[in-house]
């Protein structure tokens, strides 16, 4: 993606306005607008940080140094399925890291890859705030509960024969 | 409600409603009371009376600290000529703690009741409920209750006709623990890394862009609107004197039905893992309980009586936390777990205090290798002057809570560790 076609559409920035006003400062919108490039463009590339700096009238390094400090904004494409399994406690001591590697297993990639097909990443995350329902696998942050090897292998065979069609 | 106002009968408070389906539409939530003491409060009440049936009540702050929260809002100064804001601590990020979601997902009307409330107590124009980024689901849920209440003039200008305004906006966070400290969350509400601040100045004189500010947790919004509408004094009279309410705990870990439960403060812990989360998943006894969230210190069996308040938890040795209780029982491998935790914190610490920053470092490198059986015998000695040179040193509590698991572990589990070393040596 060039720096010419890293453009937040008129609709967004009109969005983007009305965000701005509901902050005592622009720099607020900061973060919501880093989701709102990462729905829009996939991940945020170093053109998207530079118009989104000069969106919001933040210096560069403003807005690079809260895009590397928080780990849900990619500044890389991930797979077209981002599936986090969490293997903090509550999800430990109820399978998640045989889980884990059953999934890495079916997957044929290791922990922190993508598939050569694009459909798929895998990565390890702390606490999801719900162990109630450990172990815990968010797909593209929707929460998947008392996952198991079998529940997750029907998800990938799904997205599979659906060739990644949402 | 269904809420009793006879204390003696009180079990719960802030899930009250919670398994009333679509709870989440306006609509559904008045049918079941939320918003109906809301005018009372807006006409009748002012904001000395309010912030004093919230000291009376005796709650303290279910994030974590435990401050009492009437004594908090008291600190707020008035008058400066700047705004003042509210801040709704949703970040839950405490490994162990899932019951903000539960609010926010299947009641998220009561919370917002509860902000309008302490929004006019505290004369806020503008509050923001900071939610961590993984809760989209959530977030949206929030979103449109939101909107159903601007739509109704329950938010926005002079609500209900009462002459009060106030906007409310979510915020979400994007995948940093740290923020769920109440300095940091303000950093990072400004569209800053999350590095915590300094104390003092406290945020309540200076907070949000340097305004005065008050960070709330959820669930302690979240029960405003039963000490209005009962009364501070009604609100003191559940649970024990100094411990006084309802509290969520989260159970998970080895627990045959893990979950949140909310219970009288007061109630033990092995009424709660017993009867209300069907016992443990192996044996009766448990090994390890976790009490407040994983940067708590560990109990052990000879703890399993304990009522749940913060003052008996702290002389069993421990916190109550957030009341996330991770529960263990004879199969957990305590050296891989407390490695897990120190991984954990490693990649949490935002990296401005030495101290945390190597320490974290340390302990998750010496774990590793403990566990992977390629640790020696002066690990023990590293480990332990690691973690106590950790505490007390720091801007945040994220560093004493990193210390925690490991001194845990040599304290209760020596044995546990020994085992593995000796592996190693062979
Ligand atoms: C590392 C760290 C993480 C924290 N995370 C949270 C959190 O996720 N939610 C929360 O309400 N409080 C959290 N706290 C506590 C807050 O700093 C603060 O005490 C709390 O939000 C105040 O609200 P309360 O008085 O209603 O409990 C955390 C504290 C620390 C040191
Ligand atoms: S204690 Fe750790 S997390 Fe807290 S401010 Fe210091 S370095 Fe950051
Ligand atoms: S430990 Fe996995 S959701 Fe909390």
């Amino acid at each position: 993606m060039s720096a010419d076609t890293v453009r937040f559409s008129e609709e967004r920035l009109a969005e983007i306005a009305e965000l701005v006003k509901r902050y005592p400062g622009p720099q607020s919108a900061l973060m919501p607008v880093l989701y709102m490039a990462q729905e829009d463009f996939g991940y945020i590339s170093m053109d998207a940080q530079k118009m989104i700096a000069e969106v919001l009238g933040l210096r560069l390094m403003q807005v690079r140094e809260v895009v590397t400090f928080y780990t849900m904004f990619k500044e890389q494409p991930t797979g077209k399925y981002l599936l986090e399994v969490c293997t903090n406690a509550g999800c430990m001591l109820n399978g998640a890291y045989e889980l884990a590697d059953h999934m890495c297993g079916t997957l044929g990639i290791r922990m922190g890859e993508t598939t050569p097909d694009g459909l798929f990443t895998i990565a390890e995350v702390e606490c999801a705030g719900a162990c109630g329902g450990a172990p815990v696998v968010q797909v593209n942050n929707i929460y998947h509960e008392k996952a198991t090897p079998a529940s997750m292998d029907a998800l990938i065979t799904q997205v599979r024969a659906d060739g990644g069609v949402e | 409600m269904t809420i009793s106002s006879d204390p003696k009968q009180v079990t719960q408070i802030c899930f009250d409603r919670i398994n009333i389906p679509n709870q989440n539409k306006l609509s559904v939530a008045r049918e079941n009371g939320a918003y109906e003491f809301l005018p009372t409060v807006l006409n009748d009440f002012d904001s000395a009376k309010i912030i004093n049936e919230v000291k009376t009540s005796g709650i303290r702050g279910r994030g974590g600290a435990g401050f009492p929260t009437g004594l908090k809002w008291s600190f707020v100064p008035r008058n400066t000529g700047k705004p003042t804001y509210l801040l709704c601590n949703a970040d839950e990020g405490e490994p162990g703690t899932f019951k903000d979601r539960d609010i926010m997902r299947f009641d998220p009307h009561l919370l917002i009741e509860g902000m309008i409330m302490a929004g006019f107590a505290l004369d806020v124009r503008d509050a923001y409920i900071y939610i961590r980024g993984e809760f989209l689901h959530e977030a949206n849920v929030l979103n449109e209750a939101i909107a159903e209440a601007y739509a109704a003039n329950l938010l926005g200008e002079n609500i209900l006709g009462s002459g009060y305004s106030m906007n409310l906006t979510v915020h979400r966070g994007a995948g940093a623990y740290v923020c769920g400290e109440e300095t940091a969350l303000i950093e990072s509400l400004e569209g800053k890394p999350g590095r915590p601040r300094f104390k003092p100045p406290f945020p309540a004189v200076e907070g949000f862009y340097r305004c005065p500010t008050v960070v709330n947790n959820v669930e302690t919004l979240a029960t405003v609107p039963a000490i209005l509408k009962f009364g501070g004094e009604w609100h003191a009279s559940i649970g024990i004197p100094n411990n006084t309410g309802c509290k969520i705990f989260s159970v998970s870990g080895h627990v045959n039905k893990p979950g949140n439960y909310e219970v009288p403060m007061g109630t033990s812990l092995k009424t709660l893992i017993e009867d209300y989360c069907g016992g443990l998943q192996h044996g009766s006894v448990p090994k390890v309980i976790i009490p407040g969230g994983s940067s708590t210190p560990w109990l052990t069996a000879e703890h399993y009586d304990t009522p749940l308040t913060y003052d008996d938890l702290m002389k069993a040795g421990s916190f109550l936390g957030s009341g996330a209780i991770i529960v263990m029982d004879e199969t957990a491998d305590l050296v891989a777990l407390t490695r897990r935790l120190a991984h954990f914190y490693a990649h949490e610490s935002c990296g401005q205090c030495t101290p945390c920053r190597e320490g974290t470092g340390w302990l998750e490198r010496v774990m590793k290798r403990v566990e992977g059986g390629k640790g020696c015998a002066g690990d023990v000695t590293v480990l332990k002057d690691a973690s106590e040179h950790m505490a007390g040193r720091t801007i945040c509590a994220l560093a004493e809570g990193a210390a925690a698991p490991v001194l845990s572990l040599l304290k209760h589990f020596p044995e546990d560790v020994q085992t593995r070393l000796a592996e190693s040596s062979k």
